[in-house]
């Protein structure tokens, strides 16, 4: 008898644009795009906390836009572009998001970072200088247990600051 | 243990500064326990009780043994041994062997290749259950000794009582020109760190075990698996793995920690297991429910004369740190103002629901409550202003309080003036529109509990260095980075005295093997303890540096100072090596070089049993103002401001203090307005079963982005003599003011008080009708019950002569604990 149940057999195959790299990957297709990321694919950089689309720590970028990953099929992901935190790193570099949040205190234990990171990546990219509000809203699906988010407001202000002046020089 | 000179310039501490773990968490490579994947690694699964209250008459494990797929199935009889965190409360089995007592009580494992198929196997695992009657309240509790949750306690489902009196508190009342008397109920309330709790297990190529876990408390755990699976302790390594927010929830051993590492020994091969979202609030640990009755007597003047607090306390199914948690109820309140008799009677009750313990505060949020809402009452009804009050009553720096808790340094006048100031107090209390309102409360908190929970006469905290010839700093310590940045204060202590940089310092914290112990990430200890042996260990290093440095460069060792990575004459700084020279001469002159340092708190002077929970080498203090906005029509209440400050000694790293500040506000303000661990029970015909009401981070409401105020955080710095540069604690104090001060706004808004929280919309607007109809416009508990208390301990008051020690003795029934097992305080 086979030890792999029926569901569990690695039958899916799919093709991401992972951080911008073509990346193949088979897995069980019953399988979401977190654990797909996670446990197929050794992304482990994106978190859980619920599996529930409750606390938005394992948001990651789809196309663009923040999506969670516990609720997304990774059947439904082939031919499409996904950004984790492994990919905010770029030559060597850090962020400004990444920059800000480790000096102004905006990650204490560091589990809910990934989420908001890429979440704040994709407010930023869609409009360069949000308001404190709208800040507030756009991570308002990432629920932090360790910071009252404060300085998480602050850090994406100021890497907002951080990319407008790389954007003049 | 004294600071530095001061005369020399601090180069790290004290400057705000990148916490030296910062670049991994943001970039995602911290590696929490469940970002472990192993080669061959199998996977654990719980199957968990239904029943709130039951006995198991039989488990068949056979149908799920047969599935493919599976390696091994685990129940009661494969790990037998009963542990528990605290000595005198070894209630818990890893799996229960005949009766379970809360829905979520794990009665079996199963381990499979796939987690998918260990999770399809509980299915196929047949428990036979006898259904008993369920508890669900210590009411309930008091007045149903039998059926008995657990067979031992004081009697009935009466886990523990304590009793104790300092001083003559009927005097005090005959004294007082107004007694005031309230019951107050604070509802329980869950840690819900962003992290699931995980745990992987491993059996070393040579026999030894491994494990990986997300524990605040990698030594507890240690002796909870030595105990379990009859190994040598020296066989064991635990690794704390950084948690992803802990806030008590993690201090427990836990079955699933347990679990996994019997299956990795009998498997020989890598066993993980991540609980569920449900599972993690069925491990809860979390805040006692308390229902509180205090008696305070005053003077017209605000002079307290004694105080007499009640606690009944709702315990849930296991002991957990709950002889502590009894303790700590009532341990505390004579830690912010003077108060010269003092009584408490404290209960805890088994019910069948998941089992409390510490979370942030541990104990004291419940009755600060209490006390600070009172305060308020006491300061209307004598006329006096809430602050200025609070101004008269405060305890003095180096204060032996009537319970012989030793203090250090108390700013809390200052906090309180601070606050005042910031918030422009003055201007806005009972002066605000109607619907508008200002609260002000304060508090206090240990700065590490001054006794161990294994009495013994070792450190509670050792740190070594090891010192490089390549200039580096290698540091290793049992503490464990809950999120906290106990790490960063490691390194940042080092590097000051070394004069080096913290990036220039290697950690390795968290690790039983590698590191002395630290006894773990509990009641704000690591900073100062943590903190005060790597301070040692680093001084110690310094001195060997510099007397063969001072040697080599052939000037008086006192001339020699240590700063940018160089060793150097102060009064000719060219003469001068690097610190990595310096240390080559230093291995040249005395051999390898390494160090150690160790922290024990002095000894306390309550000798009294049970004096052994509240005593720390010195307490911080916090004050509060909150604004808040009610709805009258809604009852809905937005907090658009807070206002604290923080008596902090020495902020280490100020970001991170902040952060810690700003943390416990937001965790405080979702005590006060809306998280509650909330059960119901399921209709007659469905089992009457008590189940949790909502086990899910979408149910359990907590504070989001757009609920959370602004913040206006002053810390103020009046370095302790006890702390490393002065530190005093953080993590815990800055939360207890924020539940008191939300209640204290409401009545200043709208006029009617909520003597509980959490303070929902549903309760003011109760409130607002019982004003309307023209009765007492409150909203909270009505009776306290009678309970059979037992004679209280008698400890004479410093200012009466005592000496610490108790004037009776009190004979305690024959289910109390055996004098060999006394327990401390965690």
């Amino acid at each position: 008898m086979s030890t792999i149940p029926r569901a569990a057999e690695k039958t899916a195959k799919i093709r991401l644009h992972l951080n911008g790299e073509d990346t193949d990957v088979t897995f069980a297709p019953y399988k979401t795009l977190l654990e797909v990321l996670r446990e197929d694919l050794g992304h482990t950089g994106t978190k859980h906390g619920c599996e529930l689309g409750e606390c938005g720590a394992c948001a990651v970028l789809l196309d663009g836009k923040p999506v969670l990953s516990c609720l997304v099929l990774a059947l439904e992901c082939d031919g499409r572009q996904v950004l984790t935190v492994e990919g905010l790193v770029s030559e060597g570099q850090l962020h400004p998001l990444q920059e800000t949040f480790a000096d102004l205190g905006a990650a204490q234990c560091g589990y809910c970072t990934p989420g908001i990171l890429v979440t704040a990546k994709a407010l930023l990219d869609e409009n360069p200088h949000p308001t404190r509000y709208e800040i507030r809203q756009a991570l308002s699906g990432n629920l932090c247990r360790c910071t009252g988010y404060l300085q998480i407001f602050e850090a994406v202000e100021a890497a907002m600051l951080k990319i407008a002046e790389k954007k003049d020089e | 243990m004294s600071s530095p000179k001061d005369s020399q310039e601090l180069r790290v501490i004290g400057l705000p500064r990148r916490r030296v773990d910062a670049r991994a968490k943001v970039t995602g490579q911290t590696r929490f326990a469940d970002d472990i994947f192993l080669p061959r690694m199998a996977h654990c699964k719980l199957l968990r009780s239904p029943h709130p209250h039951a006995r198991i008459r039989n488990i068949d494990t056979s149908r799920a043994l047969a599935y493919p797929g599976i390696y091994l199935v685990l129940t009661g009889k494969d790990v037998p041994i009963q542990y528990g965190i605290l000595p005198v409360s070894q209630d818990e089995q890893a799996l229960c062997l005949d009766h379970v007592r809360h829905v979520g009580d794990p009665v079996a494992a199963v381990i499979a290749r796939e987690e998918l198929t260990a999770f399809e196997a509980l299915d196929l695992i047949d428990v036979d259950y006898e259904i008993l009657p369920t508890i669900s309240d210590p009411e309930e509790a008091l007045a149903t000794p039998e059926p008995r949750i657990h067979d031992y306690g004081e009697a009935g489902n009466i886990h523990k009582q304590v009793a104790l009196e300092f001083g003559d508190v009927q005097e005090g009342f005959a004294e007082a020109d107004e007694i005031f008397e309230d019951t107050f109920f604070y509802q329980g309330n869950t840690h819900l760190p962003i992290e699931q709790h995980a745990s992987v297990a491993i059996k070393d190529p040579d026999g030894k075990l491994t494990i990986w876990s997300s524990t605040q408390t990698p030594h507890y755990l240690h002796r909870a698996l030595a105990k379990v699976l009859e190994m040598p302790a020296a066989h064991i390594r635990v690794i704390a793995t950084p948690n992803g927010g802990g806030f008590g929830g993690k201090s427990d051993p836990f079955n699933h920690e347990i679990v996994v590492a019997k299956a990795a020994l009998l498997l020989d091969r890598p066993v993980k297991i991540c609980l569920t979202r449900e599972e993690v609030f069925y491990c809860h640990r979390g805040r006692h429910p308390v229902l509180m009755k205090m008696k305070t007597g005053v003077k017209r003047d605000g002079t307290i004369t004694g105080m007499h607090l009640q606690t009944l306390i709702d315990g849930g199914a296991y002991g957990s740190y709950g002889v502590a948690s009894t303790f700590y109820c009532g341990a505390l309140q004579t830690t912010t103002y003077h108060i010269p008799r003092y009584r408490y009677e404290g209960c805890r009750m088994f019910t069948n629901k998941p089992p409390c313990g510490p979370k942030r505060g541990h104990g004291t949020p419940q009755p600060r409550f209490g006390q600070e809402v009172q305060l308020d009452k006491i300061a209307e009804k004598l006329n006096i202003d809430p602050a200025e009050l609070r101004l008269r009553i405060v305890e003095s720096s180096g204060a032996v309080t009537a319970n012989f808790f030793q203090l250090g340094t108390v700013q809390l006048a200052e906090c309180i003036r601070r606050v005042v100031k910031s918030s422009r107090w003055n201007e806005k209390f009972h002066k605000l529109p109607e619907g508008r309102g200002v609260g002000l409360a304060c508090s206090a908190y240990l700065t590490g509990a001054g006794l161990p929970i294994y009495w013994n006469k070792m450190p509670h905290s050792g740190v070594q260095l090891k010192f490089d010839r390549g200039g580096g700093v290698s540091l290793f310590c049992g503490a464990t980075e809950i999120g906290q940045g106990s790490d960063d204060v490691l390194a940042g202590i080092v590097a000051e005295v070394l004069g080096i940089e913290p990036f220039d310092i290697r950690l390795f914290t968290g690790d039983t093997d590698l590191g002395p112990v630290d006894l773990g990430s509990y009641s704000s200890r690591v900073t100062l303890m943590a903190g005060n042996a790597a301070l040692q260990a680093a001084q110690r290093g310094k001195a060997i540096i510099t007397e063969a440095v001072a040697e080599k460069l052939g000037i008086a060792k006192e001339r020699l100072r240590f700063a940018d990575s160089r060793v150097y004459d102060a009064a000719a700084p060219e003469k001068t090596v690097t610190f990595r020279e310096a240390v080559c001469i230093a291995e040249a002159r005395f051999g390898t070089l390494g160090t150690v340092g160790s922290y024990t708190p002095p000894k306390s002077p309550a000798l009294y049993k049970g004096g052994g929970v509240g005593p720390s080498p010195t307490y911080s203090y916090s004050a509060a103002v909150v604004e808040v906005q009610v709805n009258p029509v809604t009852g809905w209440v937005t907090v658009p401001k807070v206002w604290i400050a923080h008596d902090i000694g020495r902020a280490l790293n100020p970001p991170l203090v902040r952060g810690q500040v700003e943390g416990s506000v937001y965790m405080g303000l979702g005590e006060a307005l809306m998280e509650e661990q909330e059960f119901r029970r399921l209709p007659k015909k469905l089992s009457h079963a008590l189940v949790h009401k909502f086990p899910s981070m979408l149910e359990y409401k907590s504070p989001t982005t757009l609920d959370m105020p602004e913040v206006f955080t002053e810390l103020v710095e009046e370095p302790d003599p006890q702390g490393p540069f002065g530190a005093k604690e953080v993590g815990q104090g800055p939360l207890l003011p924020i539940m008191p001060a939300v209640a204290n706004a409401v009545y200043d808004a709208v006029g009617v008080r909520i003597d509980e929280v959490p303070i929902t919309p549903e309760k003011i607007m109760k409130a607002l009708a019982e004003k309307k109809a023209g009765r007492e416009p409150r909203f909270g508990p009505s009776h306290f019950p009678d309970i059979p208390w037992p004679e209280a301990l008698r400890v004479p008051p410093p200012w009466k002569g005592g000496d610490g020690n108790a004037i009776n003795e009190v004979i305690r029934g024959k289910n109390s604990r055996p004098e060999k097992e006394k327990v401390l305080a965690p």
